[in-house]
Formats: C-alpha cells, sequence, structure tokens
C-alpha cells in the first residue's frame, strides 16, 4: 500500500513538473510583449529596452526558465504584471474562493448524482426513470456559462420583476453584499450562502445529471450480476442486498470518476467565477491570460496542476480504502 | 451495414441522426436558405431589441427577433450552426488522428517509447484543458482554424488511451498470430488486421467528444475568444445577449437552445454507436 502511494506521488510530481514546464515555454513562444504592461503607451525603443532589462525579460529562455523555477520552488512566485502585487498575495486571496465553490458543489453533486441514479435503477424503465433520463440529457448537454446566465436570469432578474417571495431571489454578482459588515454573524453567513447559491447550483446540476448517468447504468449492471440472484435467493432483506451488495459495489468505479471530474469542474468554475464576479482562481487566470500576466498565468496552472494530480491520487487512495480486495493484493 | 440498421431501428439514435443531418443541411445552406443578410443593420435605433414574432418597422419580419444591433436572429442562428458544425466534427477529426497516431504508435513500439508515450499523454490529462485553451487562444490571434487546432489538439489523449488499449489487445490475438506468420509485413497487419477492429471504441469517443467540442468553442466564444464578430457564433451571440438580459432575453437564450440541441443529439447519437456495435445489447 505504501509504496503504492509513494510511486504515484512520485509520478504526480514529475507531472506538475511536466505540466508547469511546458506552460512555460508555451507562454514564452506566444507571441506579445509583456514590457508592455510597464511603460506608458507611447514608449520608445529605449524605455523598452530598459524595462525589459529590468524585468530580466532580456535573458535567454534556459536561464529566465531555471531562475523561474528556483524562485518558483523558494515560494517566491515574482509580482503580477498587470496587478503590480505579489503573486502568492493573489493566489491565497483566490483559492479559498475557488475551493469553497469547487468543493461544496462537488458534494452536491455526488451525493445527488448517486441519489438521483439509485432512485432511476429502483424505477427503472418507469415514466419516473423516462422523465429525469431526458432531464439529465438536457442538463447535461448545456454550457456551464449559459445554464448559468439562465439561472441570473430567473432568480435574479425575474425574481425582482415580478416580485418573488425573498427566498426565491438570489444575487448574482460576488461572494457578499455591499452591507454584509453591519450584519450580525447569522445574517453574514445567510448572506454568503445566498450568494453561494446560484453559482454553486449551477456547477452542480451539470455534474449530477452526469453522475446520475453513470450511477443508473452501474447499479443496473450490478444489479444482474450472479452474486446479487445468490443473495436474493438466500432470503436476504431488500434493503441489505440493494444497500450492501449492489450500490456499494456499483460506487466503486464512480470514485475514479471523481478524480477524472476534477480537470472539468476547474474548467466549469473558470466560467462560472467569470459570470457571478466570484473572486477565484478561475477568474484570476482568465484575466491574466488577456494581460499576458505571465507570473499569475504560471502560479495559476501550477496550482490547477497540483489540484488534479492530488485529486487523482486521493480518488486512487479512496479506491483502496473502498475495495478490501485491493488492500489485501498489496500485503 | 447491420450497424446503420441496428444504430437506425434505435429510436433515440434515428432522432439524433435526424437533428444532425438537418443542422448540417443548415449550415451548408445557411447564406441561401436564411431569411436575411446576417451583418445588416436597418435603422439600429427602430429595428434593435425587437422581440421573437414581430415586423421591423421597415415591414421585414424577424421570426425570432433582433439582436442589439438590430440584426435578425434567426438568421445569425443559422450562421452560427455553420462554426459550430465546423469546430465540433474538424477538431475532433484532428483529436482522432492525433490520438490513434500515439496510441498505435506506443502499442507497436512498446518498452521505453510506450511509456514515454503514456507518460506524455497523462500529464496532458492531467492539464486543466481550458486553462490551456485560454492560453493558446489568448496569446495568437483568434480565428477558426485556431480554434479547431486548439480544441482537436487538447483533445486526443482519452482516444490514445482507447486506441493503445485496443491495439495491443488485438495484437495479442491468434488471429494476428496466424496473419503474421503467413508473412504480413508490419503495415499491413496494422492497417488490415489491428485497425479496423480497434476502432470500435475510438468511433464512439469521437461521436460523444463532438458534443463537448461544440460546448468548448462555443465557451471561448462566448469570453471573447473564439472566432471575431462580427461573425456570428452561438457563444458570441450569448455574450452579446447578457448584456440586454433584462430588456431582450431572447437574445441570450435562443442561441444557448440551440447549442444544447447540437450538443444532445450528439451525445445520444455517440450513445447510439456504443450501442449498435455492441453486440451484447443488440
Amino acid at each position: 500500500m505504501f509504496r503504492r502511494v509513494l510511486t504515484r506521488a512520485t509520478f504526480g510530481v514529475a507531472l506538475v513538473f511536466a505540466v508547469v514546464t511546458a506552460t512555460f515555454i508555451l507562454i514564452n513562444l506566444a507571441p506579445g510583449d509583456p514590457v508592455r504592461l510597464w511603460v506608458a503607451p507611447g514608449a520608445g525603443d529605449a524605455e523598452l529596452a530598459v524595462a525589459r532589462r529590468a524585468l530580466g525579460l532580456d535573458r535567454a529562455l534556459p536561464i529566465r526558465y531555471a531562475a523561474w523555477l528556483a524562485n518558483f520552488a523558494r515560494g517566491d512566485w515574482g509580482v503580477s504584471l498587470a496587478q503590480q502585487r505579489p503573486v502568492a498575495r493573489i493566489i491565497l486571496d483566490a483559492l479559498p474562493h475557488t475551493i469553497l465553490l469547487s468543493g461544496a458543489s462537488l458534494v452536491l453533486t455526488y451525493l445527488g448524482g448517486t441519489l438521483v441514479g439509485a432512485f432511476q435503477a429502483a424505477r427503472r424503465r418507469t415514466t419516473w426513470d423516462t422523465t429525469v433520463t431526458v432531464t439529465s440529457l438536457i442538463v447535461y448537454g448545456m454550457p456551464a456559462y449559459w445554464l448559468a446566465v439562465m439561472l441570473v436570469l430567473t432568480f435574479t432578474y425575474a425574481a425582482a420583476r415580478y416580485g418573488w417571495p425573498g427566498w426565491l431571489q438570489f444575487p448574482a454578482l460576488g461572494v457578499a453584499s455591499l452591507d454584509a459588515d453591519f450584519l450580525s454573524p447569522w445574517g453574514r453567513a445567510v448572506d454568503r450562502l445566498r450568494h453561494l447559491a446560484l453559482p454553486m447550483v449551477t456547477l452542480a446540476a451539470i455534474g449530477v445529471a452526469g453522475t446520475a448517468r453513470f450511477v443508473r447504468g452501474a447499479v443496473l449492471e450490478v444489479r444482474g450480476l450472479e452474486y446479487v440472484r445468490a443473495a436474493r435467493a438466500r432470503g436476504l432483506a431488500h434493503a441489505v442486498i440493494e444497500g450492501r451488495y449492489i450500490l456499494r459495489n456499483a460506487l466503486l468505479p464512480i470514485i475514479t470518476l471523481l478524480g477524472l471530474s476534477l480537470p472539468a469542474l476547474f474548467s466549469g468554475t473558470v466560467f462560472v467565477e467569470f459570470i457571478f464576479s466570484w473572486p477565484g482562481m478561475g477568474r484570476e487566470i482568465v484575466s491574466a491570460v488577456a494581460s499576458r500576466d505571465y507570473p499569475v498565468v504560471m502560479a495559476t496552472t501550477a496550482i490547477f496542476a497540483t489540484l488534479v494530480v492530488t485529486g487523482n491520487l486521493l480518488a486512487d487512495l479512496l479506491y483502496a480504502v473502498a475495495d478490501p480486495r485491493l488492500r489485501r493484493e498489496e500485503r | 451495414m447491420t450497424t446503420l440498421r441496428a444504430l437506425l431501428r434505435d429510436r433515440w439514435a434515428a432522432g439524433a441522426v435526424a437533428v444532425l443531418v438537418m443542422l448540417a443541411l443548415v449550415a451548408a445552406l445557411a447564406p441561401w436558405i436564411a431569411p436575411t443578410d446576417p451583418y445588416v443593420q436597418h435603422d439600429i435605433l427602430r429595428t434593435r431589441f425587437l422581440p421573437p414574432f414581430t415586423a421591423g418597422p421597415d415591414g421585414v419580419f424577424h421570426l425570432l427577433g433582433t439582436d442589439h444591433f438590430g440584426r435578425d436572429l434567426l438568421t445569425r442562428l443559422m450562421h452560427g450552426t455553420r462554426i459550430s458544425m465546423t469546430v465540433g466534427f474538424l477538431s475532433v477529426a484532428v483529436s482522432v488522428v492525433m490520438g490513434c497516431a500515439v496510441g498505435v504508435t506506443a502499442a507497436m513500439a512498446g518498452g521505453v517509447a510506450e511509456r514515454a508515450l503514456m507518460a506524455l499523454t497523462d500529464a496532458m490529462l492531467a492539464m486543466p484543458r481550458l486553462v490551456l485553451l485560454l492560453a493558446l487562444v489568448a496569446l495568437f490571434e483568434p480565428s477558426l482554424f485556431l480554434v479547431v487546432m486548439v480544441i482537436g489538439f487538447t483533445g486526443w489523449m482519452s482516444i490514445a488511451r482507447l486506441a493503445r488499449a485496443e491495439v495491443k489487445g488485438l495484437l495479442a490475438q491468434p488471429y494476428v498470430d496466424a496473419a503474421r506468420a503467413t508473412g504480413a509485413p508490419p503495415g499491413r497487419l496494422l492497417f488490415r488486421h489491428v485497425l479496423p477492429n480497434a476502432l470500435t471504441p475510438v468511433i464512439v469517443a469521437a461521436a460523444l467528444a463532438v458534443g463537448n467540442a461544440i460546448t468548448l468553442e462555443s465557451g471561448l466564444a462566448f469570453l471573447g475568444l473564439g472566432v471575431p464578430p462580427p461573425a456570428p457564433s452561438w457563444g458570441n451571440m450569448i455574450a452579446g445577449g447578457r448584456d440586454a438580459l433584462v430588456n431582450a432575453p431572447w437574445i441570450a437564450v435562443l442561441p444557448g437552445i440551440a447549442i444544447v440541441v447540437a450538443v444532445v443529439a450528439s451525445n445520444v447519437f455517440g450513445d447510439g454507436v456504443r450501442d449498435a456495435l455492441d453486440p451484447t445489447t443488440r
């Protein structure tokens, strides 16, 4: 078990390293001059050259790469070209927001997806099953950004215009209201949750639709297996068969799905954060790419890659915990 | 032939094929069947934000209304179909060619080359695709060609893994050994005996990837990184409609419905192909 984790972790570190290197090369090969961000619009060649030397951008690519890597490993992630703030500060400000948003929607996705999928499998080939199947097909086909805009249209604009009850109206921008500081602690918590609602539901709805499709298929497949019929023949209680015999085994592949779905989830947060002005990593990355803010692009890519690799590693470990066969093999 | 028949006997898959064929026809014939010109703006203050089913002051009827520049939405949706369909199918073609090249090479070569190629594949899989797309598209000049290439080059990994696994499995089959024993050269072995049989899961993966590619293209366009305006694409139409969400919600709603229809049709088609190719479900 320990050796397995160690091998995977080593591979993970190598992967992050490879991703970061590839990003560095890609960014520096692309056309466009980041020095222009630092100088006044009318600056001439002389000013550009001075700024370039001061920023260290006149050195050869391999040297810049080595210097960047050494600094990055030491925790010095440089200063943002566009925001003139330390990159580490930007990341530290943004990361908690993204972790809250993606964590909450991940939990909702898998809880909801398992429930809906198991429900469909239990009501197989009924009107319920068909209705849910069609609905999830449609929701799964929606682009996250469009669903986000539609939710804003419904629960922010339409809700306000047609005077829907307060609990059906949700704010569409940011993480808290402007007057949040004047609210009671309880009121502030409610305010935060209300701001989280629409972005979280956007990501979770698409996630639930995808997971439910998968769970339904997995449950139906396991239900047809011999050992389930054997358990039925032995007269085990319905709940025991459904829960411990079928659902538990059907959920095994879901754990792998969890690891594989992380990149898609982070892609989703990029759009959702952009639309809801959610001050997380996704919004940072969009604005950094748009303004050619190299240090920020590098750092955010590295963080995203690390999160994805860690997620896959965790999914791998979870799999070993959930499947006793894997544990025994290693002994 | 039996596969095609099985596919069309599946009611859902047949419906999906019909929708896809219709979208392809609209894409191909857009300039001739669209009601007006996608770029024409009349008296902008009087023709903009017309709701669906109304006629403008100049008597031109707008079935789906007009956008913030008074341009006919139905016309622009039809022209947007061209971009979505082109990107959807071409970028997946790029992915399939690349994925098969990497996967088959790895399986045939074995050893260090195989491990290196698969490590590269895993590294690309671990990269958040959208971040890579954003970086590539934003750093170069946006164009249709770039969008196709970039979506294609970031989507080949799962196909490479499938192709490698399939080819490796087939190489161990007795019938391949038999072909080798009769003295078939490696090229013939590969193209005649292995590849045709390895393509099934690749075709399924490709069909399912089309919907994903359409969504990605529209997403890039939404962020202003796709095919540059004024060329109409479903994504940049939604972005334009977002600014007028309160007064003219149909501008953002309609292109989204078009995307959902195209993506759902591709996904259902992919599922149908899988079922039709899988003898156990027939």
